[in-house]
């Protein structure tokens, strides 16, 4: 399971990125996101999902975020 | 001073506002929307170039200005522009040049096109005169509101409403995180629970949602009528929702109608001033002939900015 933490990264840069650390993995791959609550929890899901990545689930852990998806085509 | 080889014809559409210098001229451009093709931009800097003295001024309702043109230029800048790519925009008593923001095309907020109903207001009611005073209409793509729709005669904020589509919701909670209105809460089962009478329509829950169970039920614009700006200031207010795009024109034209109507014999008054003399219902009748699906039953007067000059 890939776990990539974005806490502390401010927008739009955790947005890049999880792009860019996205377009490394394969298609199919669920990967997990750490993001902080606020603005980044806000934008940086629906932004992902714009570039075709299917979101599965959003949770709540320790006053931050963990954001499942799985990877899409390019 | 009159040169007779100007043509007359382009001092009347206005757009041609004396300055202090002698025989010097600002020509106000005409640029719907801000939007501003590259070429254009072009054609404009060489003309100012060669007329002007070094330098253009970007309005705050969008606008190129020429500045410190001679009069005895007019003719050959305007024609320098050409006339069917970068025409000349107005003022005194007529309807202006419509203001937008970016809109939907490219800007993620924007629920709507308002760059293409600046551009067909602009084609179909530009320059018409109203009587009395300038008419100024700007739209907005979201309730951010950018072009702070509710300080124009008519100003247009994008809206959608929402509905949920149950059976496709993964109870993320997203929608519920980035509703800043508390028009969603989550139920028992983990799906939203929407409060309506707390909704904006600013379509966050709909922008954000990863397996688009929210979805749009309706699109069109929140209508605010009677705002100015100036020594007294008025915040326009609500008189439709949910407007379809495609009647922003038509609105418009009801609103003028109505404008000149009550407005006759009392000079130089903006439509906010006969609203706030008239009152709402008066205004609200009228436009509820042809409008009445969007149409509120009631609604408040524009409302009085305390400026506080003069000092008390």
């Amino acid at each position: 399971m890939e776990i990539i933490d974005l806490r502390g990264v401010s927008c739009p840069t955790n947005f890049v990125k999880a792009k860019l650390a996205l377009e490394d993995i394969e298609t199919g791959t669920i990967v997990e996101f750490l993001l902080d609550d606020g603005e980044p929890v806000k934008n940086v899901p629906r932004s992902l999902k714009a570039d075709g990545h299917k979101l599965l689930g959003l949770k709540e852990v320790d006053g931050h975020y963990v954001l499942t998806l799985e990877k899409g085509e390019e | 001073m009159a040169d007779s080889k100007i043509d007359l014809k382009n001092l009347k559409a206005g757009g041609f506002i004396k300055e202090r210098g002698k025989d010097l001229f600002t020509i106000r451009l005409r640029v719907p929307g801000g939007r501003m093709s590259v070429d254009r931009l072009s054609r404009i800097a060489d003309v100012a170039q060669k007329y002007g003295k070094g330098y253009v001024h970007l309005s705050v309702r969008q606008s190129i200005e020429l500045i410190n043109i001679n009069f005895s230029d007019f003719d050959a800048v305007v024609a320098e522009l050409g006339e069917d790519q970068q025409k000349v925009a107005s003022c005194g008593a007529r309807v202006r040049v419509p203001t937008a923001c970016g809109g939907c095309e490219y800007n993620p907020n924007g629920l709507v096109d308002t760059q293409k109903s600046a551009l067909e207001v602009d084609e179909k009611l530009f320059g018409t005169a109203t009587g009395h005073h300038k008419f100024k209409v700007c739209f907005a793509g979201c309730p951010f509101d950018c072009p702070k729709s509710a300080i124009n005669d008519v100003g247009f904020q994008g809206a959608i409403w929402p509905k949920l589509a149950a059976e496709e919701c993964i109870g993320c909670g997203l929608c519920v995180k980035s509703c800043g209105e508390g028009a969603l809460s989550t139920g028992a089962d983990g799906k939203p629970v929407f409060a309506p009478e707390n909704c904006l329509y600013c379509g966050d829950c709909v922008k954000v949602c990863p397996t688009s169970a929210w979805k749009v039920e309706k699109r069109g614009y929140s209508v605010r009528v009677g705002g100015k700006w100036g020594r007294r200031p008025l915040v326009g207010t609500l008189y439709a929702t949910f407007l379809p795009e495609e009647r922003a024109v038509d609105f418009i034209s009801s609103v003028l109608a109505w404008y000149l109507e009550k407005a006759e014999g009392a000079g130089r008054v903006r439509l906010g001033d006969i609203i706030l003399r008239e009152g709402s219902a008066s205004l609200l009748e009228h436009l509820r002939k042809d409008f009445a699906d969007y149409i509120l039953d009631q609604t408040i007067l524009p409302q009085i900015i305390d400026t506080q000059l003069p000092l008390r």
